[in-house]
């Protein structure tokens, strides 16, 4: 089930691979949305971003994005552009959904 | 602090030792130093012998200067050009093909992009496509 | 086909030399990511949705087979195998790897190619009409001007880093194919009253979140003036430029807002000031230049088995009548080749049908390819005789669709499936077009129709100019579609006007087949195009057939 409320989460594209990725709890880096690091109020996702923004070497671009929460409690996209950065184009099997594949 | 960039040098000190001036100043005969969004058309009288004027760049994504020095070029101004400001290394000879005579970057900017990468950029002034097209050069078979 | 000089060869390597360091600098932090940007931007290095994309200049879309067979194998080698054509003359990979790029831009500078300038706030790849040397109605070559104005805006000093991107179009045609009311600056070749050539000079047009149709300047431009008039309007442009709101910072919006008369008395003021001191090309690089587009020798081959076929095949017949245009010629043809099969993606080439285009244009084309604005390939010089063969050739990789200018022959940006940029999907919804409109076999009963799809407001699917124009917007978190109708971007050119309300990818495609129908029921014969009765009825019946529900309210 997933449910909105101000979740938001930080994510980037990868500096040398170019592919969308996220911001840990950790302060790394993730290619999966569900290991992103989610903020719940807006003081929490300024700190998030802050610190993103310091790792300018290995990403381009952090920006907060709206999430939502899966059934099993991780980040999940809540807007369809982002929901796309975690799949890949729809008209090939490129991209993240072919990674797993 | 500035660091001053000339023919592909950092330079320990400034060779002009000029103070410059606002154009609000009112001078006539002093180095002048230029904001980015005058208009040269409008300036030349005021400006056209000042022995150096300082061209502004506020940020590395605005090229008004380099069609400022260029207008000033071919109006006949044949003082010093420099630039100054956010100038990046990849953008200098850009800045020396337009008219300037050297370039006045911030130590910060200095410190990132050390000496030999300018060396390096002032290697690459020549082969330009508008000289070529404007020497009218004949082409080898 | 312009062959690199020495002095090219080493500007691009050079070149390629220089971006090498600027990824090297971005890596060790001697660039930060705001100044590596304009600078991969203006190597055609983008960064979207999944990936980087580096946008690879065709200039003025010419390509030969060793360039065609090139971008295959770096397709094969450092992409996914495919490529995409723009609406631009560019192809388009939309899979490279950051340390990889300055590899792909050698390996294009191998065989004279390069993606210099064809993103950022730059003078872009200039585009000519695709048709160019083998039209029945040009007056002059536009490809020489066009390469000229290449090498002129090539690292200009003056203009790399302008208040926003700046695009340039040559038609050398009174048939406007390369849409140069909609771009920066349009050259328009014509002759005056003594016979002189030269140009009409239109500025300020450009599509986007503002469109406007471009003005005339100066009506008509000395050839030999082109250089330093372009030159003064580009600088008045960069110093005078709004650059405080990139959605206002495009040519057309000073234009707009200080008004055409007082623009063009400080162009030719400073056009009096740069003229003198500016040196026209010597005659010996210009006709050095010239040289590469001579037309290529076609000696008389009569027709063959081409009328046979056509009586004969009707599937051949179909293609010849949509994909194989007039040429100066009567025994030569200009092949169409369609990149928008039934269901795929609009532009869209893999590595083999790169392959097989090389082969025919190399065994049948005199070596020559062009990309044109509509993501097509253009075969400019075939014998009417070869076309049967270059037809089986073009069958057997999925090249034959005999669909230019109808239905299904759509323009549509990457839109949200790749660009950073978009606020819906543009491809999908092609795909369903051109499906739909294909199971109910009314395409060639339809005729001419040009629909166009952007995947946000900055209308790189160029949909203001559609007949039908489809524009992909974000709507509270929901993909929705706004129509607009009658657009042109010929010679005729007209601005589409929106119809009304959006609807939802699934509603979208009824209200195009109400939209269609309707054209059906009301014109007045099968030549009557989609275009010409919307002229002669305007909005309307096709309000009320996109709306059916208002309108009955309405009359309620």
């Amino acid at each position: 089930m997933t449910r909105k409320a101000n979740h938001q989460v930080v994510t980037a594209n990868h500096l040398l691979e170019g592919d969308a990725v996220w911001f840990t709890a950790r302060q790394d880096w993730s290619r999966d949305i569900a290991d992103a690091a989610v903020a719940s109020h807006e003081e929490a996702a300024q700190a998030l971003l802050n610190a993103a923004s310091k790792q300018q070497d290995k990403v381009v671009g952090p920006y907060l994005a709206a999430a939502a929460i899966d059934a099993n409690g991780n980040a999940a996209p809540a807007h369809f552009r982002e929901a796309f950065r975690t799949r890949g184009p729809s008209n090939y099997f490129h991209g993240k959904q072919a990674a797993g594949a | 602090m500035t660091t001053i960039v000339k023919n592909g040098r950092f330079l320990d000190h400034d060779p002009l030792a000029l103070s410059f001036k606002t154009l609000e100043d009112g001078k006539t005969d002093a180095a002048l130093d230029l904001s980015s969004d005058v208009d040269p058309v409008e300036i030349w009288h005021r400006v056209r012998w000042a022995p150096a004027l300082r061209i502004h760049f506020p940020s590395s994504a605005d090229g008004r200067g380099f069609s400022i020095a260029q207008a000033l070029r071919k109006a006949g101004y044949r003082g010093h050009l420099r630039a100054f400001g956010h100038v990046l290394a990849d953008q200098y000879p850009l800045a020396l093909r337009s008219g300037f005579d050297d370039v006045e970057i911030s130590d910060e900017l200095a410190a990132r992009q050390p000496e030999h990468q300018w060396s390096d950029a002032y290697g690459r002034i020549q082969g330009g496509y508008l000289e070529r097209l404007q020497a009218g050069v004949k082409r080898a078979a | 086909m312009y062959l690199y000089s020495q002095f090219d060869e080493d500007f691009v390597r050079n070149r390629v030399a220089q971006f090498r360091g600027q990824v090297a600098k971005r890596l060790d932090g001697s660039l930060i990511e705001d100044e590596f940007k304009p600078l991969r931007l203006m190597n055609g290095l983008y960064l979207q949705l999944h990936a980087y994309m580096l946008r690879v200049a065709i200039p003025y879309g010419s390509l030969d087979s060793a360039k065609m067979r090139q971008l295959a194998m770096i397709a094969d080698r450092w992409d996914k195998g495919y490529g995409h054509f723009t609406t631009r003359q560019n192809i388009q990979f939309n899979w490279p790897k950051l340390n990889d790029v300055p590899d792909i831009l050698d390996a294009l500078a191998d065989v004279g190619m390069h993606a210099i300038q064809t993103s950022g706030n730059t003078i872009r790849n200039v585009t000519a009409d695709h048709f160019a040397g083998a039209a029945d109605d040009e007056i002059e070559d536009p490809r020489l001007v066009a390469e000229l104005l290449r090498q002129w805006s090539t690292d200009h000093p003056e203009f790399q880093s302008l208040p926003r991107k700046f695009k340039i179009a040559v038609t050398g045609s009174p048939n406007d194919r390369a849409v140069v009311k909609a771009h920066d600056i349009g050259l328009r070749m014509i002759r005056n009253e003594s016979g002189e050539p030269g140009f009409e000079v239109i500025v300020g047009g450009g599509l986007g979140r503002s469109p406007f149709i471009g003005k005339t300047m100066r009506e008509f431009l000395p050839k030999a003036d082109l250089l330093p008039y372009l030159e003064a309007i580009l600088h008045i442009y960069n110093l005078h430029g709004r650059r405080d709101n990139k959605y206002k910072a495009r040519i057309k919006i000073l234009l707009h807002e200080e008004g055409l008369a007082i623009i063009r008395e400080q162009v030719e003021a400073a056009f009096a000031r740069i003229r003198p001191q500016f040196q026209t090309p010597s005659d010996e690089l210009v006709a050095d230049i010239a040289r590469y587009f001579r037309k290529p020798d076609l000696p008389p081959r009569g027709t063959g088995s081409f009328e046979g076929l056509i009586a004969a095949n009707p599937a051949f017949r179909s293609f010849t009548e949509t994909n194989v245009a007039n040429h100066t010629n009567p025994d030569y043809g200009i092949v169409t080749i369609s990149l928008k099969p039934i269901g795929g993606t609009p532009g869209d080439a893999t590595s083999d049908q790169m392959r097989v285009v090389a082969d025919v244009a190399q065994r049948y084309g005199h070596d020559e390819i062009r990309v044109s604005h509509e993501q097509n390939l253009i075969l400019p010089h075939v014998a009417k005789a070869d076309i049967p063969a270059v037809y089986a050739a073009l069958r057997e990789a999925g090249l034959a669709t005999a669909n230019v200018g109808l239905i299904s022959d759509i323009i549509a940006c990457p839109g949200m499936d790749y660009c950073a940029l978009a606020t819906a999907r543009s491809i999908p919804i092609a795909q369903e077009i051109s499906t739909r409109f294909d199971e109910l076999k009314l395409e060639n009963d339809i005729g001419p129709l040009k629909i166009k799809i952007s995947g946000c407001i900055n209308a790189c699917g160029h949909h203001h100019v559609g007949h039908i124009g489809i524009l992909g917007l974000d709507r509270a978190g929901v993909e929705n579609y706004q129509i607009t109708l009658g657009g042109d971007g010929t010679e005729t050119m007209s601005l589409g006007e929106r119809a009304g309300p959006g609807f939802s990818a699934e509603d979208l495609i009824p209200a195009l087949e109400r939209l269609i129908n309707t054209y059906l029921d009301l014109r007045q014969s099968r030549d009557e195009t989609f275009l010409q009765t919307y002229r002669r009825l305007g909005t309307g019946p096709f309000k009320a057939a996109l709306y059916p529900q208002t309108t009955e309210q309405e009359a309620a």
